[in-house]
This record gives structure tokens, C-alpha cells and sequence, in this order.
């Protein structure tokens, strides 16, 4: 109760603020004091700071409380002085608003700890209620909805009437419900529309809400609040499924992404090729490569730095492939057992070599901004590197099975591994397609690298983790069959997802490993067997 | 088990006296052993820590900092008027290597002291090795307590000396209600999990407000999970996770906090695993304010603590090249054999062993850590908050110096038990039953 009380006697202050302050000329003093509290480097001192400025009216409190918040506010603790740097990298005196040539060197931002950040984020949402940008304002109802503080109510319902933006007056009436919903005096009929309204918003924090609202209400309100929850976890657990499914498809494409170099590789060539992580590794480190030269270089091309690393990675990993083919490989065909220790070992030393050549700590690949960040799909958060890791997976595929059926090379590469020796005296020379098959699979591996990079670490061990996943999908999808890969990857991704929320993410996996055991007992040749001669060649 | 158990307690107290008898020239073999020794004009310090595989991203650090640690001490002379020699050896991240390569160190270099391990698995594959041998290990990373060895010394914290103060810090400050223990599947999250489960109940959280959490080393795929939280958080009373995540899983648990838009002002983080280091590998924008604990911060101001980065920097030409929690407890350490040995005057592990408890070095943050009878360390505990450019700042610390519990108050079997290595001679005491349970000694 106390708190409720201390926060109503905080906020009531912004919700006058956002109706006098066009009237009400400004005073100096409480903005000035609050503005020379910033200079102690003291959590307290700046908390009653933020709280001054948020409710002096002062023109300059939305520009001062939004730099606090993105760490543009500097301070001088020994001049008594604090600026703020605009986004645009000139400065003003926080105190007068005029311009400076620059901030000292002696200056830091000012410090904020997560309590601090919540005062900043309320203060913003006094702040930003009015403001010419929709999804601001809908960002402050938003706030307001989460505080449900009966102070704002007047400024919600000045705002909500003037409000034109169909999804801001819906974030409006749904924070205005929430805060009749727990206002003592409010009566049964505001009460009854207020959770029709939060209803409406159908979310995780609408059923927390409701489920918050005390039991000393009258009869029909305790009614429609049980059925407004009822009604929101039955739709919730609908948008649980669809969810799961986006991460199975998400882990799908990963999966895929991995395992399709090694469809080719093993599955079409059969090299058991443990070396295979290590190309989707090389592959990362390629993006961080050409990431840091595009940083230092042409900062401009920043958002392209994966576009360009797509065809090097490519062709580094494709390279790197031959050459091991030609060196290695090619004299163990046919010997299995051999290859596998073979590649195993190449592996230790492709990792030990990038080990000493970039360190063994991870690197860091940022994100271009197109992949950061997520959307709000109904009741699902959909992140955009997922999204454009799925989009590019199918690209990938799409691409690698033109290339087999439409040209000459993936005529050549199919006839070889049919029947080699018939290959041969058509004229085809075997050991240069091995050789380019090999590459190709390595450079697809290098592929799946950049887009890793995107949402795993850039370490040495990177490929570790995926050699086992990606013999799963290909045995599991039938060796030697791009579109079982296909099917194998996002059957396995789907079944994961749905298994992990109840099996927890260890057992989850292990279940996913039994029932591939059983299922290879029944099926040896995975999902789509190939069939014919050339299964026994 | 029982009679390797037997003969080594017959053993230790021999080979003590045998060291005796060794000085007066009466027990052959010892005494060859020990002139051996004396003839090099070097002693030599083993480093045992992975350079390849998995543990290879945090443990090469350390390596570097003991080789700096002993560079600095060999350019102030050395010690004992002898130049320190460095052997190091590559346990490639495999636990049973672990065992092997101490055993190389100790039979075959003649080291007086081993600094290495880095996961609780490597130290428990290393013990029986050390307590056969009779030398000294210092262990430099924070773990889950319960252990106290007679040649072990722990310079890293016990679970009171970081994961308890945490969740203190997040109980008052942050007013948290609701707890999410997330982490990685192996003996340090396992038990510091039991451990804060305890503690919480006892604090009166409540069954339903707690979800633990595992998942598998090199966890890559968080969506559900993160989605999981997120939907926990969301039940209307403030939520925390208190994260043990460890080593790589990091960088993609990060990745979808920030990408699923997780703040740290709705559902902060604090993490036990993850320092400086591992956040070199992420853009730490979406993750301000999400929390760390540990006993040692890069970006804590302190003349020690300035003048260690600058000839670090300087050691390693590398002006960008961070410093960490384990890497303070490395220098600690260091320091604090040093101190034992030229107290001992001598590099005999008995000797040292018996110096060590109360030895006190000064640590990088201003404090003064202390060599205590269970051997473990006294530390402070700090909270920092991630910022935008991979440091930590300082948000919070306890009012003074926290002495590391070997043995957990907060678990029903190990609260009676104490270890003292000066008085009782004994690593689990029973203060109940004053007996020594013989385990671990």
C-alpha cells in the first residue's frame, strides 16, 4: 500500500505535467538543482534527479532524460557541469540548453543501475505520451499498462480521446482498463469494460493482470474476469503450438543448413567426412574476416559484410575442400574406416590451426542491423536472424538441387557416383568431378558457417557441435538424398521443440537420439532409401 | 578405495618425517629426492591448463597469466634466490589427461607447485594425484564448495563468496520474487542449484516461483527456453535468472535474450560464468544492465589494480587484451605461494602447505585476501552491470572481506562440517559429532 502510495505521489506529478505544461511558463530552480545531482555519481542522487526533471516542465527534460537513458549524459564532477552529446555528435549544456564546442575529457556518462533504468523508463512514458511518433506513444500506454497507476489516469484519457492511430487508442484503452481495474472506487460497469479491454490484448502480461485483480470484487466482475482468463489461456495455448512449430522450422533450417555440405559429401560421394564442422567453422571465421576488414576498411558496407562473406566463404571453404581431397581423400576411396580416422584427424588440426592462427577466444561477429531484433507475430516473438537463417536455408537448398539436376557439372557429379566406372568410359574424367564434388560440399559447409556465425559462437570449436547433429539428419533422411536431408532436418527440429518444453533440453535430446535408434532399426536406409543398382555399386 | 585410502594416511605422516630424516642425511631415498632439487639453481612451477579443445577459451589466459606472474616475480629475483621456471603442459581439455600430465609434472619435472584446472571434473581427476604425490595445487576458479584437500588451496570463491551474496543483492535491490535457475548440465550448476534452492526456500520463496533449468554443454538453440522465461516473468511478481550457464552456451543465450527483446530492467541476469572474457565475443548493447557476479571486476579502480592491466597489456602486446575474475585468483595465488614459501624458506610441500594457512597477499580491488584454515580464501563480492563496450561496472559490493565456507551452511548434509587444515588436521570436520570423517583428507 505504501508503495502504491509513494509511486502515485511520484507520478502525479507527470500526468498535471502533460496537461499544464503548454500553459504553465517555466520555472527555474527545481531543474537546475536537479540537473547539478547528476555531477555526485551517486544512484540516489540521480534517482531524485530523473524524478525532478521528469516533473519540472522544463522544455529540455525530454532531451536530457532520453540521453540518460541511451548513456549521451556526461557529467564533470570537478567543473559541476554536465552536457549532453546529441545523437548527432554535437553537445549542449544540459542546464541552458546552449550549444558547447565540446565536452571536456574529464567528463563520463552518468551511471544508471536497473532501478535508475525503471525510473528513466517511467519518466520517459510521462514524457513521451504525446509525442508525434505512434509507436512511442504506444511504447508509453504499454509502460503504463505494466504500472497501472491510477495517477496517469487523466493523461491516458486526455491522450485516448485525441488519439487518431488505430493500434495506439487499442494500447491506450488497454492501459486506461488496467488502471480502472484495480481503482478502489471505479464502478462495476468501468470495471467489466476495463477487462473486456485488457481482454482484448489476449497477452502473457493481460493474463497476469487479470489474475492479479483481488477476489473482494463484486459477482459479475469475479465472473468476467474467470472467463477473460479462461478465454486468454485457450487462445495462449494455441500460439504455444504455433511457437513450438516456428522453432522446430528455426532449428529445422539450422539443422539443414549444417547437414546439407554433408548430404553431398557423404550422403551423395560417401566420405565419411568428420572434417565436415570444421568447414562450417572455416566458414564463420571467413565472415569475421571479411566483417573486420569491411569495419576498418568501408564502415559504409557494414550491413553488407554477410553478402559479401556468402561467395567467400564459399570459396575459401570450397578450396580448402579440394585440397584435401586431393591430398588426403582421394587415396582413401572406398576405404571407410580409414576416412573417418583420416578427417577426424584433419579436424584436430584444422581447429588447432585456427586455435594459434586467431586465438582461442571467441570472436565477435556483430549482426547487421536487418538480422537484430525480433517482431511481434500475434502472441510470438519471431527474431529476424532466425527468419532470414530459414529463408536463406531454402535458398541454399533450392540452388544446391538446380545445380545437380540442371547443369553439366551436377550431371557429371550424379553419373559418377551411380556408377563410377560406366562414368569413366563415357568419357567423364571421375577423379576432377571427386575433386569439384568434394569442394562443393566443403564450400556449402563454409556457407552454413556465415550463417551460423549469426546466431553461435565464432570459436574453434564451433563445427564440434554440429558434425553429430548433421550425421543425424542424413542417416535420418536417407544417405544420398537432398530432399530426405530436407525432410530429416525439419522433422527432427519440429520433434525437438515440441519435445523440449516437456522433457526439458537434455532429455529432449536424448529422446530425439532413441528414437532415431529405433527408427534406423526399422528403416536402415532413413526416410527416402534410394533404390535401384546404383544403391548396391 | 578403502585401502588406498589407508595407506595413503600411513604414507603422509611418513613422508613427513622422512623429510626429516632426509635433512639429516639418514632416509636415502627422500634425501636424493630433495638434493636432486636443491642442485638445480631453478624451481620449477607446473601450469596445468588446456590449450586446445573445449576449455581452451578460458583456461590459455591463465596459462598466460602464471608465465607473467613468474616473469614478474623472476625479474624481482626470484625466489628464495633462485629463478622460477615455468613447465607447461597441455591437458587438451580431457579430464583423465588431467590426471596423467599432473603426474608428469610432479614424478618427472619435479615441479614444487602446480597452478591449472579450470571445471570441478579436471580438479576431481587431479586430486588422488596430488594427495599420492603430496604437492600443492592452487585452483583458481570460483566452484561449487564442498571439497576442502589438504594439497588443494582454492583461490577462486566458494558458493557464500558469490552465488548467495547474488541473490541477496537481487532480493533487496531488485525486490525479486521469482527465480529462474538456468544452467549448464554438470557438477557446478548441479549443486551451487541445490544449494540456492535451499537458501531460497529458507528465505521463503515458494516452490512454484522457482524453474531450474538445464541444458547441455555447447547449448546452442534458447529459443524455448528463453521463451520460457520470458513467460515466467511475465506472472506478474518480479523475476531474476540466476545463470550458470557456462562456456560457449553463453554467446547464443545472449544473442536470444537481446534478440528477444529481454531487458535487463524487466528480467535481469546475473550471471556466475560470465566475465570479461566471454563477452568479448558479443556486442554487449542489448545486454546493459544484465548483471555479473564475481570478486573481481577489469573496470574496478584501484592503483593495484591499474598498474596490473598496464603491465599485462604490456606482457602480452596486446593494449586491448582484458583481465578477469579467475586471473586475479591466479595472481593471488602466486603471490601467496610465494610469500608461504619464502616464510618456509624452503619449496617442500609439507613446508609450504603448513605455512600457507594465514599467509596474507594483497588482492588487485584494495583488500587483502587471507589463506584460511579450510583452505580456502577471504574475498570481496561485487555485482556488476554489464555496459555497452564488454566491461562491468561496479554496482555494488559487501560491506567487507567474505571468508570462503568450504562446506555450504544452506545444505542439511554438509552444514555441521567444517574443514581445518591447522587445528583439527582435517578437511570435513564434524562440528556436531566432532569427528572427522576421514573423506577428503
Amino acid at each position: 500500500m505504501l508503495t502504491k502510495v509513494l509511486r502515485n505521489v511520484r507520478a502525479l506529478p507527470f500526468a498535471l505535467l502533460i496537461i499544464l505544461a503548454t500553459v504553465l511558463p517555466v520555472l527555474a530552480g527545481p531543474f537546475e538543482d536537479a540537473i547539478g545531482k547528476f555531477t555526485t555519481d551517486d544512484f540516489s542522487d540521480t534517482e531524485e534527479a530523473i524524478n525532478a526533471i521528469a516533473t519540472s516542465g522544463n522544455p529540455l527534460a525530454f532531451t536530457v532524460i532520453s540521453a540518460l537513458q541511451d548513456g549521451r549524459l556526461m557529467f564533470d564532477a570537478d567543473a559541476k557541469k554536465v552536457y549532453v552529446t546529441q545523437p548527432d555528435g554535437k553537445s549542449i549544456d544540459a542546464e541552458t540548453g546552449a550549444p558547447v564546442a565540446s565536452v571536456p575529457d574529464s567528463a563520463s556518462a552518468v551511471r544508471l543501475n536497473n532501478r535508475l533504468r525503471r525510473s528513466v523508463e517511467a519518466a520517459m512514458s510521462g514524457l513521451t505520451l504525446s509525442s508525434p511518433d505512434a509507436g512511442k506513444r504506444i511504447e508509453a500506454a504499454q509502460s503504463i499498462f505494466k504500472t497501472h497507476d491510477e495517477a496517469m489516469l487523466l493523461a491516458i484519457e486526455g491522450a485516448l480521446a485525441k488519439e487518431t492511430n488505430k493500434d495506439a487508442k487499442q494500447a491506450f484503452t488497454a492501459a486506461r482498463g488496467a488502471i480502472l481495474l484495480f481503482k478502489d472506487d471505479a464502478t462495476e460497469a468501468q470495471k467489466l469494460d476495463a477487462i473486456a479491454a485488457i481482454r482484448d490484448r489476449g497477452d502473457q502480461e493481460a493474463l497476469a493482470m487479470l489474475s492479479d485483480v483481488p477476489a473482494d470484487q463484486p459477482p459479475a466482475v469475479t465472473h468476467a474476469v474467470a472467463s477473460a482468463i479462461a478465454a486468454i489461456q485457450s487462445r495462449l495455448a494455441i500460439w504455444s503450438a504455433v511457437q513450438n512449430a516456428w522453432y522446430g522450422l528455426s532449428l529445422g533450417s539450422v539443422l539443414l543448413l549444417a547437414a546439407i555440405g554433408l548430404a553431398i559429401t557423404f550422403g551423395v560421394m560417401g566420405v565419411i567426412n568428420m572434417a565436415h564442422g570444421e568447414m562450417v567453422m572455416i566458414g564463420a571465421y571467413v565472415t569475421f574476416v571479411v566483417q573486420q576488414v569491411i569495419r576498418n576498411s568501408f564502415p559504409g558496407l557494414f550491413d553488407y559484410a554477410l553478402v559479401i562473406a556468402v561467395p567467400s566463404a564459399f570459396i575459401v571453404a570450397g578450396a580448402i575442400g579440394i585440397l584435401i581431397e586431393r591430398t588426403i581423400i582421394r587415396f582413401l576411396y572406398g576405404r571407410p574406416l580409414e576416412t573417418l580416422l583420416a578427417t577426424w584427424g584433419l579436424s584436430l588440426v584444422l581447429q588447432q590451426a585456427v586455435r594459434s592462427l586467431f586465438g582461442p577466444t571467441n570472436q565477435e561477429v556483430a549482426n547487421p542491423s536487418w538480422m537484430s531484433g525480433a517482431f511481434q507475430l500475434g502472441q510470438i516473438t519471431i527474431t529476424y536472424n532466425r527468419l532470414w537463417i530459414l529463408c536463406f536455408t531454402l535458398a541454399v537448398f533450392v540452388i544446391l538441387l538446380a545445380m545437380l539436376r540442371y547443369t553439366a557439372l551436377g550431371l557429371e557429379m550424379r553419373a559418377v557416383t551411380q556408377n563410377r566406372r560406366m562414368a569413366a568410359s563415357m568419357g567423364i574424367a571421375t577423379s576432377r568431378v571427386d575433386a569439384l564434388t568434394f569442394g562443393l560440399g566443403s564450400g556449402i559447409a563454409g556457407i552454413a558457417g556465415v550463417a551460423l556465425s549469426q546466431i553461435d559462437n565464432v570459436s574453434p570449436n564451433l563445427g564440434q557441435s554440429y558434425i553429430i547433429d548433421s550425421f543425424m539428419v542424413v542417416v535420418f533422411g536417407g544417405v544420398g538424398n537432398l530432399w530426405g536431408t530436407l525432410v530429416g532436418a525439419f522433422t527432427l527440429g519440429i520433434a525437438n521443440k515440441f519435445l523440449e518444453p516437456v522433457a526439458g533440453a537434455v532429455l529432449g535430446k536424448i529422446a530425439i537420439l532413441v528414437l532415431i535408434i529405433l527408427f534406423i532399426q526399422k528403416r536402415p536406409r532413413g526416410l527416402f532409401a534410394l533404390k535401384g543398382r546404383a544403391v548396391e555399386a | 578405495m578403502v585401502t588406498k585410502k589407508l595407506t595413503h594416511e600411513i604414507v603422509k605422516p611418513l613422508t613427513r618425517r622422512s623429510w626429516l630424516a632426509g635433512i639429516a642425511g639418514l632416509a636415502l631415498g627422500v634425501a636424493g629426492f630433495s638434493a636432486a632439487r636443491a642442485d638445480d639453481d631453478t624451481i620449477k612451477v607446473g601450469v596445468l591448463h588446456s590449450l586446445s579443445g573445449t576449455m581452451a577459451i578460458s583456461e590459455t589466459t591463465l596459462k598466460d597469466t602464471v608465465l607473467f606472474m613468474i616473469d614478474q616475480q623472476n625479474k624481482k629475483g626470484g625466489v628464495l634466490g633462485k629463478k622460477l621456471e615455468a613447465v607447461v603442459v597441455d591437458p587438451a581439455s580431457n579430464w583423465p589427461l588431467f590426471a596423467e600430465k599432473a603426474r608428469e609434472l610432479i614424478t618427472k619435472d619435479k615441479v614444487a607447485v602446480v597452478f591449472g584446472c579450470w571445471t570441478s571434473v579436471s580438479r576431481k581427476s587431479v586430486l588422488p594425484v596430488f594427495k599420492e604425490l603430496n604437492n600443492i595445487l592452487f585452483y583458481p576458479v570460483q566452484y561449487e564448495g564442498e571439497e576442502s584437500e589438504r594439497n588443494v588451496f582454492y583461490t577462486g570463491a566458494a558458493p557464500n563468496q558469490q552465488a548467495i551474496p547474488a541473490v541477496d543483492y537481487l532480493m533487496k535491490e531488485e525486490k525479486v520474487k521469482r527465480w529462474v535457475l538456468a544452467g549448464t548440465d554438470y557438477v557446478y550448476p548441479r549443486t551451487t542449484n541445490k544449494i540456492l534452492e535451499a537458501y531460497l526456500k529458507s528465505k521463503g520463496v515458494k516452490d512454484e516461483d522457482i524453474m531450474i533449468n538445464y541444458t547441455p554443454f555447447g547449448h546452442s538453440d534458447w529459443q524455448t527456453i528463453v521463451a520460457d522465461i520470458k513467460k515466467f516473468g511475465s506472472a506478474g511478481k518480479k523475476t531474476a535468472v540466476v545463470s550458470t550457464i557456462n562456456g560457449d552456451a553463453n554467446v547464443p543465450f545472449y544473442k536470444e535474450l537481446g534478440n528477444q527483446g529481454i531487458k535487463a530492467t524487466d528480467i535481469p541476469v546475473v550471471a556466475f560464468s560470465v566475465g570479461e572474457e566471454e563477452l568479448a565475443g558479443i556486442d554487449t548493447k542489448p545486454l546493459v544492465g544484465h548483471l555479473a557476479a564475481w570478486n573481481y571486476f577489469e573496470s574496478i579502480k584501484t592503483p593495484a589494480n591499474e598498474q596490473f592491466i598496464k603491465e599485462w597489456q604490456a606482457y602480452t602486446k596486446n593494449p586491448k587484451r582484458t583481465t578477469n575474475d579467475p586471473m586475479e585468483a591466479t595472481y593471488i595465488g602466486f603471490n601467496m605461494w610465494v610469500k608461504a614459501v619464502e616464510k618456509a624458506k624452503s619449496t617442500d610441500p609439507d613446508k609450504v602447505i603448513d605455512a600457507l594457512p594465514g599467509t596474507k597477499t594483497p588482492n588487485l580491488t584494495g583488500g587483502v585476501a587471507e589463506v584460511l584454515p579450510n583452505h580456502h580464501i577471504t574475498k570481496p563480492v561485487y555485482i556488476g552491470e554489464i555496459k555497452g563496450n564488454g566491461q562491468f561496472d561496479v554496482v555494488w559490493k559487501t560491506p567487507g572481506l567474505v571468508a570462503g565456507d568450504a562446506w555450504s551452511k544452506e545444505l542439511p548434509d554438509s552444514k555441521d562440517l567444517i574443514g581445518d587444515w591447522v587445528g583439527k588436521k582435517c578437511g570435513n570436520y564434524n562440528t556436531k559429532t566432532n569427528k572427522c570423517l576421514g573423506q577428503g583428507s
